[in-house]
Formats: structure tokens, sequence, C-alpha cells
């Protein structure tokens, strides 16, 4: 072995040996620093004849290389080392829970839920969104809806009334959402397609009665809607609303003053545990009334019921929600209780839509 | 409304099963809601006849039966005394529930005789307290024939719910007309008869008010023995929950409920003078049949004899004129009266009854004289006696209504389905209507026991409600566009909107009450008169609130009973300026309570939630509005939030001087304590309606073309020390208006207010952005910018810079 790969060979070792920063730096400097063993080996090179000098100086090169290459490595692989130790005292426990924010917190009403899911469907067949005041007039609430002062019909809605006024006259709390439809009828010109959620207020209160609740009109008018396009947006929406290939409707012959023919609808359901499920089983539940227009009805409004015709209907919104998410008891809807908000409300990115799906 | 099977097949002649019948009952508009089967209690007993009793060799009080059941021959060990050869009993075989006694029936060995069955009392069956002996059954029925069919126990009891329209419903006969038009059978043929009657009525009738009673007739029917009605009679008003009285009294009960065809009977010996149909008078009262005394007046019809009022007249009778077992002369009442007169009367005296039930949704007219031959026929057969001739007041208000109607024209318009006109007039027939051809269509006679039908669409919805809603084929409703358009209004998607962006920031949507105490509504600038409800539920839901934040208020508060104390509700909804439609409103509103910020609630390792204060609940309204569409730059935040909020912690956010965009702020600690709520809380209320509308919005979707600076912006930070009072806004306001070209933000980074400061005084920091336009802004322009910063923010708010 000759001196330079005797030199190589002694290097490369302590080069192996060390294993700090600090002392790998020392021996590049013994090594190859101004002064070092190999850049010795240089000062030597005008000894040598002419001939020889090209090699050694390849051969001195060829080990600066390989030297400058293991320091290089060395320095790399210290470095991981260090690193990794730090790091190995920087660890945290990852078991601490974290706060996962507001989306995960917030919570939407069921109610305000299904009416965003009941828009979305009746937009889908061209329903606008019709609105009216909850405080109405006789006219609105009742006379235009073909409901006379002594009508029996009157006594039966368990009105909430307002003092009387000056002309003897009595606001009252609508009792329906009906009233919407002769207000859009007054503001707009047929065709009309429009649904109208709502609050509404009878004078009751027990189990399955709360003195306020909420409903929503449908109303369709122009000169050919009859009542199979009736039963078919009916069905249609039960179906959207319910998610079910089929819902299976029962038409019962009904009376409600402001349409004729009225009709109460039943659909199959059947009750498994606390799930109700429409379309199967072998029992009819109410849960809607409809019919066409009355005449008396367009004509209260100005409208010729000789020219137009169309139909209405009526569904109680918490009802729905109740039948389609399981909620037991109609009162805890108003009861602001966190606990059945949170179980019972929806996501704020449960956004229903026709192309992702309404229920959530 | 009531009714057996038994007695719905007095008038029907069918070969219909009870589910059928009540089926079609449904679907045709009398909805079933209720079928109670007697016989379905008394399924398992049998009629079982003692063949043998023999005394049982162990007991003295027992005896050893041999009963046949009709299925067989068995032993039974019987300790009544009544228990006998050749005795027909009830007898429950092994494996029945006895009701009376709780228990279900075993073989079993009684002082070692095996015993298998019981023959049972009444009591055993509840039928009535009776123990002393066996039922002893008066029958030929074969042992083995159900109990309930040999005791008339198996007469099925139908109840209806009748609509408003349909008082002819309000009897078993017009119930059965309408299964005869839906095709379950045949309409038997009335036993109705005219009764002439001897001599003339010796009471006479007369009316005063033909507007309250237009027409009466009545009669005298003398010598007639009272008692308790026959077992048919009674059995049959028991079974519809009416409580037998005495024969007269029975008869117009039944013909009430038979024919829905009110009477009355009176004690003729107790009438002095003749009868008149007439007004009452103020400070005229009567002792009612129900016992209670009732006082009449000007509107109410009463009817009188000479001396005294007897009773009102449609709605109940006297106690000092009504028919008891000892009455032997009876005078019959078969009258009209108003409907909305009747129902009037019976609202303001509280007082229901089956005549008033009936009156007031109408009776036929046509059956006055009809239903007093009907009532005389029954007294004649129930109680003898001798019938006057009919004396008759006034003319009933008959309609004669006839109708054009283009049946089939007119029934596929309304229903998209096509159906003939003699299929049409033969449901209409069915119903007892006349059917006429006219070669356009028909001539139709409507029954006067059908007020409800006064034209074409009525005569439509007979015809549908018997061809069936089901049969009418659903077609689908035009699509008005391939791709649905969109339909909510500007108000509509906002309040969506802000549902969606009040839950993710954390809080949880509540619907509240729209009524509250008036003390809660007085607290929160409502609860007056005009919105104070008349007939509330309780006086907790006494007014309409003026807005929502009582609500959530409340709602804070029973979550905290709860120990649910740290979180944040919010409800979108109406509330009430005043009564007039313009006076509703809109708001999104919500409350923080106790430890509460958007990131979490309550403690945490991390750091626990701070108590909520006014900034947290600006925030919110701040965010909201922004997703709202408001430039929330261009808002002013000002005082004078309303009593509610504490006075120096809340704020209106305004935009220009007049509207109003929210109000927000930590909740009063005063209000807190009258409202019952402790602890930490926040609130905002953001009124809806009142941002601006959107400017219209133009065709295009395009959006203005993006002009950034390749210039790259420049930051510098000022701090001031200025007074303590001084508004940060201000500070911040007046640097932005330094050079309004070049400065492009201004953010407030640190506010100081320690006890380093000087008293009365605060230090702000601020980040101004430049934004270089045309070239990079040398040093000197740079510290020009910074000197008017300095300037303005001193002149506006007498700031120094600090050093």
């Amino acid at each position: 072995m000759s001196q330079i790969e005797q030199l190589e060979t002694e290097i490369l070792a302590a080069i192996g040996k060390v294993d700090d920063l600090a002392a790998l730096e020392q021996i590049r400097v013994l090594a190859l620093g101004k002064k070092g063993s190999v850049s010795a080996l240089m000062k030597g090179l005008g000894q040598l004849p002419p001939d020889e000098r090209k090699s050694f100086g390849q051969q001195v090169n060829g080990v600066k290389q390989a030297l400058n290459k293991a320091l290089g490595d060395k320095k790399t692989a210290l470095a991981d080392k260090a690193l990794a130790q730090r790091l190995a005292t920087e660890t945290a426990d990852i078991s601490l829970p974290v706060r996962i924010g507001p989306l995960a917190q917030g919570r939407i009403h069921p109610i305000s839920q299904c009416m965003d899911e009941i828009n979305e469907i009746f937009a889908d067949m061209g329903f606008a969104i019709a609105e009216g005041p909850d405080i109405e007039d006789d006219f609105h609430n009742f006379t235009a809806l073909n409901i006379p002062a002594d009508h029996p019909a009157r006594q039966e809605q368990d009105t909430f009334y307002f003092p009387k006024r000056a002309d003897g006259s009595r606001l009252v709390l609508r009792t329906h959402t009906s009233p919407v439809q002769i207000r859009t009828m007054q503001a707009q010109k047929p065709p009309i397609r429009i649904i109208a959620p709502g609050r509404v207020y009878r004078c009751d209160s027990d189990q399955t009665h709360t003195p306020m609740f909420h409903q929503v009109e449908g109303l369709v008018i122009d000169s050919e809607t009859h009542m199979g396009h009736l039963k078919w947006v009916l069905e249609e929406f039960l179906k959207a609303f319910f998610e079910v290939d089929e819902v299976q409707m029962r038409f019962r012959a009904n009376h409600f003053p402001f349409t004729e023919p009225s009709m109460e609808v039943d659909i199959r359901y059947e009750r498994s545990g606390n799930e109700v499920r429409i379309g199967t089983g072998d029992q009819w539940m109410e849960i809607l009334g409809c019919g066409m227009v009355h005449p008396n009805v367009l004509k209260a409004v100005g409208y010729d019921p000789e020219q137009l015709q169309g139909f209405a209907f009526g569904v109680g919104i918490d009802r729905l929600s109740m039948l389609k998410y399981g909620m037991p008891d109609l009162r805890d809807f108003f009861a602001a209780d966190l606990k059945w908000l949170r179980h019972y409300g929806f996501g704020v990115l449960d956004v229903p839509t026709l192309a992702g799906g309404l229920g959530a | 409304m009531k009714f057996t099977l038994s007695w719905l097949k007095e008038h029907l002649e069918t070969d219909a099963s009870l589910q059928e019948i009540c089926d079609a009952l449904t679907i045709t508009g009398l909805e079933v809601e209720e079928i109670e089967d007697p016989a379905e209690k008394f399924a398992a007993y049998v009629v079982g006849e003692v063949l043998e009793a023999a005394p049982h060799p162990d007991a003295d009080k027992l005896q050893v039966l041999k009963v046949d059941s009709g299925s067989g021959i068995v032993q039974v060990v019987c300790g009544a005394p009544n228990a006998r050869k050749g005795l027909k009993g009830a007898f429950a075989p092994v494996g029945t529930y006895v009701t009376g006694i709780d228990l279900t029936l075993k073989k079993a060995k009684i002082r070692g005789v095996e015993s298998f069955g019981m023959m049972c009392s009444e009591r055993e069956l509840e039928l009535s307290e009776e123990h002393d002996g066996i039922i002893d059954l008066d029958t030929d029925a074969a042992p083995g024939t159900p109990y309930a069919q040999v005791v008339g126990l198996d007469d099925p009891v139908i109840e209806i719910a009748i609509t408003p329209n349909r008082p002819d419903a309000l009897g078993v006969r017009g119930i059965a007309r309408d299964l005869v038009a839906a095709g379950l059978g045949t309409l038997k043929k009335d036993t109705l008869a005219e009764i002439g009657g001897k001599g003339a009525c010796p009471v006479k009738i007369k009316i005063d008010n033909p507007e309250l009673c237009p027409a009466f007739a009545g009669r005298l029917i003398t010598g007639v023995k009272n008692g308790p009605s026959p077992d048919w009679l009674q059995q049959r008003l028991k079974s519809i929950g009416l409580r037998p009285i005495n024969a007269l009294v029975d008869m117009t009960n039944y013909i009430s409920f038979d024919r829905g065809r009110p009477l009355h009977v009176y004690d003729a010996d107790r009438l002095q003078g003749s009868i008149k149909a007439r007004a009452g008078k103020s400070g005229e009262s009567f002792v009612a049949l129900d016992g209670e005394t009732y006082k009449v007046d000007e509107q109410m019809c009463v009817i009188a004899d000479d001396k005294a009022v007897l009773g009102l007249g449609g709605i109940m009778g006297g106690e000092d004129t009504g028919c008891t077992q000892a009455t032997t002369n009876v005078f019959i009442e078969s009258a009209w009266f108003d409907p909305i007169n009747t129902a009037r009367t019976g609202r303001r005296l509280n007082l229901m009854s089956d005549a008033r039930y009936r009156f007031e949704r109408g009776v036929d007219p046509s059956s006055v004289e009809p239903g007093l031959h009907l009532a005389t026929q029954m007294v004649l057969d129930l109680c003898g006696g001798e019938a006057s001739k009919v004396e008759m007041a006034g003319e009933p208000p008959l309609r004669n209504l006839v109708i054009e109607l283009d049946a089939a024209k007119q029934f596929k318009r309304l229903t998209g389905a096509t159906l003939g006109d003699d299929e049409i007039g033969k449901i209409l027939q069915g119903l007892g209507f006349g059917v006429e051809s006219n070669g356009k269509g028909m001539t139709v006679s409507v029954p006067e026991w059908r007020p409800d039908v006064h034209g074409e669409a009525d005569l439509v919805e007979e015809v549908v409600r018997i061809y069936g809603v089901d049969n009418i084929k659903p077609e689908p409703l035009k699509r008005l566009s391939g791709v649905a358009k969109p339909v909510l209004t500007i108000g509509q998607k906002r309040v969506q909107r802000s549902r969606r962006v009040l839950s993710g920031r954390g809080m949880v949507e509540a619907v509240t009450w729209s009524f509250l105490p008036e003390s809660e509504a007085q607290l929160f600038g409502g609860g007056t008169a005009e919105l104070r409800l008349d007939n509330p539920i309780s006086t907790d839901m006494s007014h309409m609130r003026p807005g929502l934040m009582p609500g959530l208020i409340t709602a804070a508060k029973r979550n905290r009973a709860h120990n649910m104390n740290d979180a944040a509700l919010f409800e979108v909804g109406q509330s009430y300026g005043g009564t007039a439609p313009e006076d509703q409103y809109i708001s999104a509103a919500g409350i923080r309570f106790g430890q509460n910020e958007m990131s979490g609630s309550g403690r945490h390792w991390s750091g626990n939630a701070a108590p909520v204060d006014l900034f947290e609940v600006k925030a919110d309204c701040m965010a909201l509005l922004c997703q709202l569409g408001v430039d929330v730059g261009r808002v002013q935040v000002v005082r004078e939030a309303p009593d509610w909020y504490h006075p120096g912690r809340s704020g209106v956010i305004r935009l220009g001087p007049k509207i109003t965009l929210a109000y927000f702020g930590e909740l009063h600690p005063g209000m807190r304590t009258k409202m019952d709520l402790s602890g930490a809380a926040a609130g905002f209320e953001l009124f809806i309606d009142n941002l601006p509308q959107p400017k219209r919005k133009a065709i295009s979707h395009t959006r203005p073309a993006m002009t950034v600076s390749d210039l790259h912006p420049v930051k510098r930070d000022f701090a001031f020390l200025v007074a303590a009072d001084v508004a940060a806004g201000d500070v911040v306001r007046a640097a932005l208006s330094a050079d309004k070209k070049l400065i492009e933000a201004v953010n407030l980074f640190d506010l100081y207010e320690g006890d380093k400061m000087a008293e009365g005084k605060k230090s702000l920091a601020i980040e101004v952005t430049l934004q270089p336009r045309n070239e990079t802004l040398t040093d000197k322009q740079i510290e020009a910018v910074g000197a008017k910063v300095v300037a303005a923010v001193s002149k506006t708010t007498g700031g120094e810079i600090r050093g």
C-alpha cells in the first residue's frame, strides 16, 4: 500500500468514527486544511520526476474528492441525527382534544330545514314563494275564503282575536296560511303558482296541539288546472319530500269552505319503532287537505270562475318534519332546548338541493 | 255522529260488510272516526246449557255441572245458587280471559273435582254488579251460539265526523242515502205516513218573529201513557251514548238521530194558553232541561206560552213544561229555526245540544210537518192516546232550488276525467236530487235537506265524492321551463342565508313563540293594547312579541336552568310593531351567554372561552351584514342602542343617518335581572327588511375587470396617545381619509390603556397600508403620507404620535 493510500484509509476511518460536527471539522482541517496532511502531499509534487507528477497529482486529487464526499455524507448524517434527537424532545400528546369550530356547533331548526326542502321541491315545479302577515283581517282570513260570519266553520277554527277596533271589527291571528292565497290573487294576475309557508295560530294547546304551528299553502290558478294535476303535484311532492319511490295516497271527500270539491289525503305508512315508513305498510295517516278553489273565493278576488280555476292545498310543516325525522312531540319544537336542537337540528352545510338530495 | 249497524240497516238494504260500509263512508266524506264492536269483548263466551247439576261430593255450596257448550259436553264446578238443570247461561271455556275477575281460565281441580271453564255472572262479564247468581238466559238459542248475539250486544257502533256542510248526515237515513249513492245497497221505503188526527189542536201556535222561526207545526196527543221506553229503543239510545228518560223524550231523541229532525215535547197540562215563537225580552229567563237558569234577550228566539218563557227555540226546552212519567197529554213541536241565530244564541249562552247542533247546520225545512207525523206515529205506538189535527203556523223556508248543470263538461273541467251524463245523473239521483235531461245537460232540483248546494260546482263536488277521487288519474302539471327558474325573492334569500351564516358561526337556531307575557313585551318596547290578544292561551302568551330578543333571553334562561350554561342561540323570524301588515318585520337576532366564543364554549385546556362581550356579537352582526351584501366599510357604529342593552357596551349599526341595520351589545344587567337571566349575556338584532335593496341586477353576471397593481404595497405603523374617550374608529377613519388615493387600508392592531399610561390616556397603534399606483414610492413620498396621517389623526382626535 502506498503512503497515499494508507493516509486515505486512516482519514476515512477517522471520519467513520467521529460523531459530532466539531470533531468532523477538525478532521477536515487536519487532512484538507492548508497545513493538512493531504495538502502536504502536494508540496512534494515538485520534487517528483516530471513523468510521475501527473499521475501523482491525479491520485492526490482523487483522495481529496473521496475525503470531501465522505466528510459531506458524514455531515449530513450527523445533522440528520441531531435533528432527529431534537425532534424527539418535541413530541406532543396527540390525544389532546381540539375545538372543531363553529360549523360543528351550529344548527338549523328542523322547521327551517323542512321549509328549505319544501321550497326546493316546489321551485322545481315552478312555484314561487308568497308571504303574508300573521295578523290578518276578517276579510282575508275568513270572508274572502267563503267562511261567512256565522258559519260553523268559523267557530271550529279556534281563532285568536285582537280587541275590537273603533269600527267594531276585530283582527285575528291567521288560523291558516290560506289568506296568502287571497293576498296573492289580489296582487297578481293569473297564471299563479305559489306556495306560502308560515306560522299559523289556533287557540288550542295539548299534547298534539300548540297554539302556534307552521303550514305551507299551495295555490295554482289558470284556465285549465284540474284535480288530475292536483293529484300529480301532491304525489310528486310527497315522493320527493319523503324520498321514496312510491307513495300511496287515499283521497277522502271532505269539506273546506274555500275549496270545492274538498278532500283530505291519507298516505299509507307503517311504524317500526319510532320510525314512520311512508309508502309501505297497511295503515293510513291523514296528511293534508286540498281541493279545487271555490268559485266564491275566485269571485271574492275579482276573478271570473267561468274562466279561471285551480287548486289549493295546505300541509302542516311541523307534522311533515315529525314524520320524516321522528320527533315524538310537537311541543318540543318551540321549547328552544339546546339538547333537542342539537339532536334534531341540521348542520350548517346540510343545504337541501335537488342535485345533492333533500334529507340530511 | 254515532249510530249502530243495525240502525243503519233499518234504512239501508245491503249485503256489504261492516268494513265495506265504513270504507265507503270514509271515502265519500263521512269519515269514520271509530268503530266499536261490543261483540269483540264477548267473543269467547257462548251459550252453555246445563244438562245436569249434581251436588259436589266434598262441598255444600258447590255443584258439579255437565254443560253443553255446543262443541262438547264439559264438567264445570259452580258455586252459584241458581245453577240448575236446563239453565242456559254465558259459558267461558278454558283459555278465556274473564275481564270482571281479571283471570284467564285454566283447567282446575276444585275440592278434588275437575272443572273445565266457567258459567259466568253479569259482574264477571262487566255487564253489571250482579253477582248473586250466574246469567240465566231466556232464549231458544242452541248451545254454542255466541253470547253477544243472543243478548243483542253484537251491534257495532260507528262514529263519523260531520263536516259543517252536511246537516243531512246528522240523521241515520241521510247516511244511508250516501251509501246508496255509493252503490252499497238500496234505500228502504220510508214508513212515514200522514196522520190526520181528530179535532182541532186546542193549543194555538203564533209566530211573532218569522225571521227567527218561520215555521212551527204542533199537535196535542191526549191520554198517553208515558213510562220507560221499550228495550229496543233504550238499547239504541244507550248504544250511542244517550240516556233513556221516558218514552216521550226518547222518541224525540230517536227521531233527531234517525232523521236529523229535532222535536220537542211539552207536558200540555203545564202550558198556559197559546204557544208563541218570538224574540226574548230582556229580563226574561227560564230553567232549562239541564237544570241551569238562562237569561234571554231580544236577539234570541224563545218559545213561550201566555205566561212565561218555556225554552230556547231550537236549542233546549224548559224544565217546568218537560214531559215526565206522569204526563198524560203531550204537545209535540216540530219547527224550523234560523241557523245563524241558533248558532249565535247557543254560542252566547255557551249552551250546546243535539237540537242546536242540527239547527245551526240547517235542518231540512221540508221535514216540519212530516217530522210531526213521524213523532205522532211513534207516540201512538209507544204510549197510545189520541192525536188532534196538526196546528201549523208560518211557512217552511223552502228553497225549491233548480240548477242547470252542463254535467259532463263541468265534470271534465274540474277533474280532467270523463263521466257521461247518465252516470252523473245516476249519482245525483242516488243522493236524492231530481234530475231531468234538457238536451244541453241536465236540470237538477236540489232536495231541501241539502242547504249547502248552491250551484254547478257544488253538484260536481257531490258527483266527485261519490265517483271517488281515487279514480281520477294524476296528470303532470305543465313545466314552465326546461330547467326550473329561481323563485326566491331577495328577502327570502336573505332570510335563508342569515340562518346559514349564523349557524356557521356556531349558533343554534331556535323557533320561539310569537307571543309573550305583557311584562316582557313592555320591557322590549311593546305591550301595547293594540297587540294584546283577547283570548290568549295563557297570560304568558298574551301579547305579540315586539322583537326576538325576549324570546331568546327566555330560551337562554331555560337552558341555563338545565345546566346548559355556555351557548349561542339565534332566531330569524317575524315581530310586530303594530297590527298592520307593514308593521310586521323580519329580523335575525342572536344571544350568546356564559363563556362562549365563535370558536367554542366553556373551558378548554388550550384556553377557556371568555365570558361573552359586545365584541363577540358585534362580530356576528358585521359578519352577517357582510354576507348579506352590505359593505361593512360604509356602515356607522353609534351608541343609542335601546334600553335593553348595556348603555356603555352596546351600539347601533347604521347606514347613513336614517337606516338602522342592527343593534348589538351586552344585555343590560337591570333588564337581565327582570328577565331572571343570570351570567354574562350579549345579543344582537339585525333588521333584514332595512337592508338596502341590491341594485337592479344587470343582465350580465360578468364581474368588472380586475385591476391589480404590480407594485408592492408598503406598510407603516403609527402609535398615538389619545384621550381615553376617543373612539378608535375615529382614529382609523381619520387615518383613512389622510390620503384617499394612496392609503388602501388601516388596521388597528394595538390598544393599550394600562396603568403605565398617563391618567385619562390610552395608546392606539395602527398599521397603514399604502398602495402605489404608477411607480414605486420614494422614502420621501412615504414620509409625506405618514405626516398627513399624523396630522389628520391629531386634528380629529387630538392624538399625539408616540415616539
